[in-house]
């Protein structure tokens, strides 16, 4: 099918619904105007991330974004919260590898006010002593909750052993126990110093405003601000395990949590679409693909069974993840290895391309719904350089991805002998320990 | 025959179906529900359970949709679907392109009659629903809630989890199911919402055309359990592995259809903080609430939170909280106590009721942006109230005053009407 069969293109956020503007800084501002609702939503994203955190402090990038939030020169940590939470705002801050990230939803007759609090609050935090304590208290206890969670450990684990801890994909961007507990007052402040700035930066504003007065506004509150040249990206993580399997014994737990996969592709990779649509076949498709239909359905081995892939800057993942009984992990982890095995060596029958064809298209309008749904597709354009006119090719994108494609990075990247395996779970897998947990 | 609310168009067909539709034309897309008036409240002890996997075999397949035609059909449309068991109602729903909505109504109108229960199908659902039990019991958290709520109740069936317990999840039927089934999934005991991009009148004689055919069917059995006055505090201790302590106090208090259920959700608001409306979203900033300020300001805690919801029968008022690693038990549960001795005291004041009212304004309007909010909105509602108690939600919430909120706090929040669990790491 090619977009000219597409009705309602111009629908879609475009360069025809969606003013962009460099600010004299480098800071790119996105604007679609939507007056259905009285409500307007910013999301943005900053080049600071925990790839610019040394190993030992894993973790900081996350912190410092968490301390943004605890007090600025214009508005103290109680001020912050009184602007926010009286007109029943949403403002947040978070990192991830390669960005600071940021969130405001309000009333569109808020929306002036609470753009001055997100600016001050990036550009001129506090970072109180105390607080950085009382998030220091807040997130060891966070990192001890997610160290019990089997899936989340499954999956530190997973990452840790494709990348080492040395790699920014292959740590936790919220860090460990030892390495929040261990950063510093000077390193939080440092960080933001060295690290954020608008140089590259994105914002996006989406709901009930004009492009003219979203554009006066980000020039009013970000248009002075200046900052360092931004960090290169990481480099590409090189891999250090193939075929390996780790089990993570986790005492007074009743359910296993599996993850199989293996290194994937940066997001501007030539193999990007047809990666999304084979996993799309493998793991998302109706009730959650082939890998749903083998492992719940035909089997009843889990309640969930699915597949996903990250593609960041410089790699990624693709990965499958079931939740299920100790006595049926092995049987669980044959049967998706199976469908790896099998998206690699037949190919997909045209119905089967084209009914995930049709999903990863035909979803589209719902994903764009809400001013946060259009939000967050404008600025993952903006981050990876798509162009503004992706939405319009995303068909001709999804489209041209054949069954011979869908073989070939089936073969290419979910080969059994490069997979890894993480279990993580009660102890009577009886697989042997993991002696390095 | 139809009537027009402020919020939406209803109507109810002869086999009594409930149609409830609101057009919404800001996005080329529609939501389509069904509500059953099913839930764990209409189980019976060693039938726990039943209603969720119920739920779960109306994705096993119809004649018309063998098992995964369903899910095929709606993603290859471009479209979501789900099906959730709460309490009160089992609710099917699926969001789609506004011009393929119909397949869902097809779908709907079909499933509500002809579901298969296939016992092949059944027996291999015994084992999907027993890891998603064993999902939750991983954490200790959901351990300690499951006790608490099992203590605080003793006669209502709201005492048992929504998934049931592990026990009779072991020993239910084929038959157990097909026979729930036959009882609650009725014209009658049912109610569809529409709400998105489409026209009204033609949404409606698409749903009568699909639905009318469908036998009324028999009045489904009564709930008649009601839960005898707490007169005594109840206590649940869960010792476990995981080195994070919890804490969890509960309170009897009223259904959503009762005087006092406004006065008590400004009393959550103002103790808790603001909550969203969205399916599963809270806000995100909840900093200058009482709680937050009594328990994590003052580093006895890292989490705290309340909750209040609208219920058919008359539910619990709860607080969660995350401890700081060196807290002790009490030191948490007295200064719960000297927050609501404070409020018991004094009520609240004129700022915290005009920030209630204005985050709820803040979260209708966010809500109204997602067609799937809204249809979840008003089809909960008129299970547990009616159109006309969300019509005047905000009326009624600004009605209330600080006299009201020191009220309900003084008549509910009282130690023998509590149960109070703690989680203490081994």
């Amino acid at each position: 099918m090619s977009s000219s069969q597409i009705p309602a293109l111009n629908a879609l956020p475009g360069p025809h619904s969606v003013a962009r503007t460099v600010l004299d800084n480098g800071l790119v501002l996105l604007v679609r105007e939507n007056r259905a609702a009285p409500v307007v939503t910013l999301q943005g994203s900053l080049s600071a991330g925990a790839q610019d955190e040394p190993a030992n402090r894993a973790g900081l990038a996350a912190f410092t974004a968490a301390m943004l939030s605890r007090g600025s020169l214009h508005h103290d940590y109680s001020a912050f919260n009184e602007a926010v939470e009286s007109v029943g705002g949403n403002l947040t801050f978070g990192a991830d590898t390669h960005s600071t990230d940021f969130s405001l939803a309000c009333l569109s007759e808020d929306f002036a006010g609470l753009v001055a609090v997100l600016a001050d609050a990036l550009r001129q935090p506090h970072f109180a002593d105390e607080h950085v304590e009382r998030v220091r208290q807040q997130r060891l206890v966070y990192i001890q909750e997610r160290d019990q969670d089997t899936s989340s450990v499954a999956s530190l684990h997973f990452h840790e052993m494709l990348y080492g801890r040395h790699h920014p994909y292959g740590r936790s961007t919220s860090g460990y126990l030892d390495t929040i507990g261990a950063l510093t007052h000077n390193e939080v402040v440092e960080f933001h110093r060295g690290f954020y700035t608008p140089t590259s930066a994105a914002i996006v504003i989406a709901g009930d405003i004009s492009a003219g007065a979203a554009k006066d506004l980000v020039e009013r509150y970000f248009g002075d601000w200046r900052g360092p040249a931004p960090a290169p990206a990481a480099a590409a993580p090189r891999f250090l395990a193939v075929g390996k399997r780790d089990v993570v014994k986790m005492p007074g737990k009743v359910q296993s949590d599996l993850v199989i996969g293996a290194p994937g592709i940066a997001r501007d990779h030539p193999d990007f679409y047809a990666l999304r649509v084979a996993n799309a076949i493998l793991g998302q498709f109706g009730m959650m693909g082939r890998l749903g239909e083998r492992v719940r359905e035909e089997q009843g081995l889990a309640y969930y069974a699915y597949s996903g892939i990250t593609a960041e800057r410089a790699g990624g993942v693709w990965m499958a993840a079931a939740g299920v009984n100790p006595a049926h992990v092995e049987q669980a982890a044959a049967s998706i290895l199976a469908e790896f095995t099998a998206l690699g060596s037949e190919l997909v029958s045209p119905e089967e391309l084209a009914d995930s064809q049709a999903f990863l298209t035909g979803i589209l309008p719902l994903t764009l719904e809400t001013n946060d749904g259009v939000a967050n597709a404008l600025l993952g354009m903006e981050w990876y350089h798509l162009g503004l006119d992706y939405l319009q090719r995303y068909y001709d994108l999804i489209y041209s991805v054949t069954a011979e494609d869908v073989l070939r990075v089936a073969a290419t990247y979910l080969s059994p002998e490069r997979c890894c395996t993480v279990i993580a779970g009660p102890s009577s897998d009886g697989a042997s320990d993991n002696s390095d947990n | 025959m139809t009537s027009k609310r402020s919020t939406a168009t209803v109507a109810t067909l002869d086999n009594g179906l409930e149609i409830i539709l609101k057009p919404g034309h800001a996005a080329p897309v529609a939501s389509f529900w069904i509500f059953y008036r099913v839930g764990s409240r209409n189980e019976t002890p060693g039938l726990t359970g039943l209603s969720h996997w119920v739920e779960h075999m109306l994705f096993k397949g119809t004649a018309r949709y063998p098992h995964g035609d369903f899910d095929r059909a709606v993603s290859r449309a471009g479209g979501m679907f789900n099906g959730m068991t709460w309490q009160d109602w089992t609710v099917y729903f699926e969001t789609l392109p506004a011009d393929r909505i119909a397949l869902a109504i097809d779908v709907e109108s079909d499933r509500m009659a002809n579901a298969i229960f296939d016992p092949e199908e059944t027996e291999l659902e015994r084992t999907v629903i027993l890891s998603e039990r064993e999902g939750s019991e991983n954490n200790y958290f959901y351990r300690l809630q499951e006790d608490v709520q099992a203590t605080a109740y003793t006669a209502h069936p709201y005492r048992h989890p929504v998934i049931g317990w592990k026990v009779d999840l072991h020993e239910i039927t084929r038959e157990d199911l097909y026979n729930h089934y036959r009882t609650y999934y009725t014209p009658s005991n049912a109610i569809a919402v529409a709400t998105g991009d489409f026209d009204a009148a033609a949404m409606l004689d698409a749903i009568t055309k699909q639905f009318g055919g469908l036998v009324s069917g028999p009045k489904p059995p009564v709930v008649r359990a009601r839960e005898p006055e707490q007169q005594v505090e109840r206590r649940v201790q869960l010792r476990g592995e995981d080195p994070t302590a919890t804490y969890l106090q509960v309170f009897h208090t009223p259904a959503a259809k009762h005087p006092d259920f406004f006065p008590l959700v400004v009393l959550d608001s103002v103790l808790g903080g603001a909550k969203g409306m969205g399916l599963f979203g809270g806000s995100a900033n909840n900093r200058s609430n009482r709680l937050y300020r009594t328990l994590v300001e003052s580093q006895l805690a890292v989490d705290a939170s309340s909750s209040y919801g609208p219920s058919v029968d008359p539910t619990l008022f709860s607080f969660s909280v995350t401890l700081a690693p060196a807290t002790a038990h009490e030191a948490v549960e007295e200064a719960i106590w000297e927050m609501i001795g404070e409020v018991q005291r004094n009520g609240v004041t004129a700022a915290e009721l005009a920030r209630a009212i204005q985050q709820t304004k803040a979260q209708f309007a966010y809500s109204s942006e997602s067609v799937t909010n809204q249809a979840y909105w008003l089809g909960f509602s008129e299970v547990v109230a009616d159109l006309d108690w969300l019509d005047n939600w905000m009326a009624r919430l600004a009605a209330v005053t600080s006299a009201d909120v020191q009220r309900v706090a003084h008549h509910y929040l009282q130690p023998d009407r509590q149960t109070v669990g703690w989680y203490i790491p081994l």
